[in-house]
């Protein structure tokens, strides 16, 4: 297991090298000018003749990878630039919006894989039946149906018509107990930040505010768990050892749940990732649709607003959370799966 | 294949056997109706056939009327005219992604099994970076730095999409080059680019045109999101993600009426749902035929 994670850990570098000047030649495309913002911390840098100087000391002209190797550098250093859209550098945009789109993550996370993995097994075990054809129909129509499609029906018959369910990520109230001063943001994950502040008035809105997109992004990614499950479910029950405990005597939902349904998850782990790339595009647009105030939504407003630094950041922190879910798939899979652990010649 | 021989197909009896698969083919064949008959089905007014026709200038959205059958937008847009030709411009992008983004991906997934060696660990590991990415976020990424537009659109969807198709094709190409009709092609002399063409990729090219022509679907679902957010198609040009985006500010309905303008968004909703919704269901369907595990 080591020598299989050793070699995932040492690709990785590989990745973030590739990833990041894959990104930094698209920026090429645009004029120096506009490229200039990957390179100043503040608004005021910004003016005309600066303009000139960090073209200059950057070598916004040079060949692309000189200026790769020194955008680089300054990104190791943590300097990221100033996003217009944000108003704020590049840094401090990540600093506040990631939280709010792990908050959301993990709420959507949950219910996919309990209710994904409980009614893929379900379809497989009663396939062809009733229960088989309505989960494959709420699966097909999961990501049939446009997530934004989706999230604007949502947002008519629970916020415009019930009234329940706002969109945003707090109300005026939060707002208030939140910035006065007596709050402490440990987490930056409201729900978490409101308990221990004990302001459990915070939580419920947070709660209140975290039901529909979480429920959005769900109902969106859930569909190919569904399917993975099922395919892999139906495989291992046709297999020769079923038939044999089977034959035994055993009892069906002993059968399902200690032999069938074990093997038929390893497939099922090694897939997470493409889960988690679903995923990601789907909290992209749930955020915009929901004016969920994570990096989703800056993301998109800086494509919008052609705010290049802004772009970068989101692109490169996606990049980043993506490595890190493939990474966690990794390491599940080698848990699972004994021949991985143990080494496979 | 001759169609005689497609009929008696086993797949094509299996297609046809699966229900919901010829739900999903009568779909996609009215959508393909109302693309090609869009002239006759709905008229155009102006030179440029895409511009939605506005029935005025006022921004509040009218009800289903005589005049305008599904009502009207944000602005006046006429919605009848903008499902009709915005069905064009979902196959106008889904047709063109696919074909630019195959001939890419069989261009280098092609080069790369063929050749092997570097080239290949080159190309595959390039792959490995841009799959290592969610689609749409590159996407986004490509249209900020090229500007908003159906082309760019197009060309940013094509440019996340070919590396599947070019692994795909680079593990048949694996396996064809290796048969003994390609060895013995070049015993008699023939040379690379020869057998390449007329002997490996006649012999691997299917499965990769199958897979590619089902993304149809999820390829327009992309670009209707990227239409949604904003960076696709110029305002008043017939394309569902745009019409979407208009309702936005009227799903609150009046203070009397919440759902005073469903119309604007359940109507493209529905338009782009059933879409995509008959590709998926085509997509399935085969791949269950194909499957020899579900036999």
């Amino acid at each position: 297991m080591t020598n299989f994670l050793t070699k995932r850990i040492l690709m990785l570098p590989i990745v973030a090298i590739g990833v990041t000047f894959l990104l930094f030649s698209l920026t090429n495309i645009l004029p120096s000018e506009m490229r200039a913002s990957l390179y100043v911390q503040s608004q005021k840098e910004l003016t005309p003749d600066t303009l000139k100087e960090i073209i200059k000391t950057h070598k916004l002209d040079a060949p692309i990878l000189s200026q790769y190797l020194i955008w680089l550098k300054k990104v190791l250093k943590g300097e990221l630039g100033y996003s217009q859209s944000a108003n704020m550098p590049v840094k401090d945009a990540i600093k506040t919006c990631l939280p709010a789109t792990l908050e959301l993550t993990i709420f959507a996370i949950i219910p996919i894989f309990f209710i994904g993995l409980w009614a893929g097994v379900i379809s497989a075990v009663n396939r062809d039946k009733f229960t088989d054809h309505f989960t494959r129909f709420a699966a097909i129509t999961g990501y049939s149906l446009p997530t934004f499609v989706f999230g604007l029906i949502m947002l008519m018959i629970f916020y415009g018509w019930l009234g329940i369910f706002p969109p945003g990520r707090y109300s005026l109230n939060s707002d208030i107990i939140i910035n006065a001063g007596e709050f402490t943001r440990w987490t930056g994950i409201l729900t978490v930040d409101s308990i221990l502040n004990l302001e459990f008035g915070v939580f419920f809105d947070a709660l209140k505010h975290l039901v529909l997109p979480a429920s959005v992004l769900c109902f969106g990614s859930i569909a190919l768990l569904i399917r993975i499950t099922r395919t892999s479910m139906l495989e291992e029950l046709n297999k020769d050892y079923i038939r044999t405990a089977k034959s035994k005597g055993l009892k069906e939902s002993y059968i399902i749940n200690t032999h069938a349904k074990r093997n038929a998850l390893i497939p099922v782990i090694t897939l997470i990732s493409l889960q988690f790339i679903r995923l990601l595009s789907g909290v992209v647009i749930t955020e915009t649709v929901f004016d969920f105030p994570g990096i989703g939504r800056w993301g998109i407003k800086a494509a919008q607003q052609l705010d290049l630094a802004g772009v970068m950041g989101f692109s490169l922190m996606t990049a980043a959370l993506f490595v890190i879910g493939n990474t966690i798939s990794d390491i599940l899979y080698a848990v699972v799966d004994p021949r991985i652990r143990y080494g496979k010649k | 294949m001759k169609f005689e021989n497609l009929k008696k197909s086993r797949t094509f009896k299996r297609f046809r056997k699966n229900k919901t698969s010829v739900i999903g083919a009568a779909l996609l064949l009215s959508f393909v109706f109302l693309a090609v008959f869009a002239p006759i089905v709905s008229p155009p007014a102006s030179s440029d056939s895409y511009l939605i026709p506005q029935a005025g200038y006022s921004q509040e959205p009218a009800p289903p009327s005589k005049e305008h059958i599904f009502g009207t937008t944000e602005q006046q847009y006429d919605l009848f005219y903008a499902i009709v030709w915005g069905t064009r411009t979902a196959f106008k992008i889904g047709v063109m992604v696919v074909f630019v983004s195959l001939l890419l991906g069989i261009t280098i997934g092609g080069l790369a099994g063929f050749y092997g060696g570097w080239i290949d660990e080159i190309t595959m590991r390039f792959t490995d970076i841009i799959l290592s990415f969610p689609g749409i976020v590159l996407a986004v990424v490509i249209v900020a730095m090229l500007g908003p537009g159906i082309e760019k659109v197009i060309i940013a969807i094509a440019a996340v999409s070919w590396p599947g198709y070019a692994r795909l094709l680079r593990g048949d190409v694996l396996t064809v080059k290796n048969f003994d009709f390609v060895a013995a092609s070049r015993t008699m002399g023939a040379g690379d680019f020869w057998i390449f063409i007329k002997h490996i990729l006649p012999n691997s090219i299917y499965p990769v045109i199958i897979v590619a022509s089902l993304d149809i679907g999820s390829i327009v679902l992309t670009a209707a999101a990227l239409s949604f957010l904003g960076l696709g198609s110029p305002a008043g040009y017939a394309d569902w993600g745009q019409i979407i985006a208009m309702s936005r500010n009227w799903i609150l309905g009046t203070s009397s009426n919440p759902f005073a303008y469903w119309h604007t968004l359940l109507i493209p909703g529905t338009a782009i749902f059933l879409f995509v919704l008959s590709w998926n269901l085509i997509g399935d369907a085969f791949r269950d035929i194909l499957d020899p595990r579900q036999q």
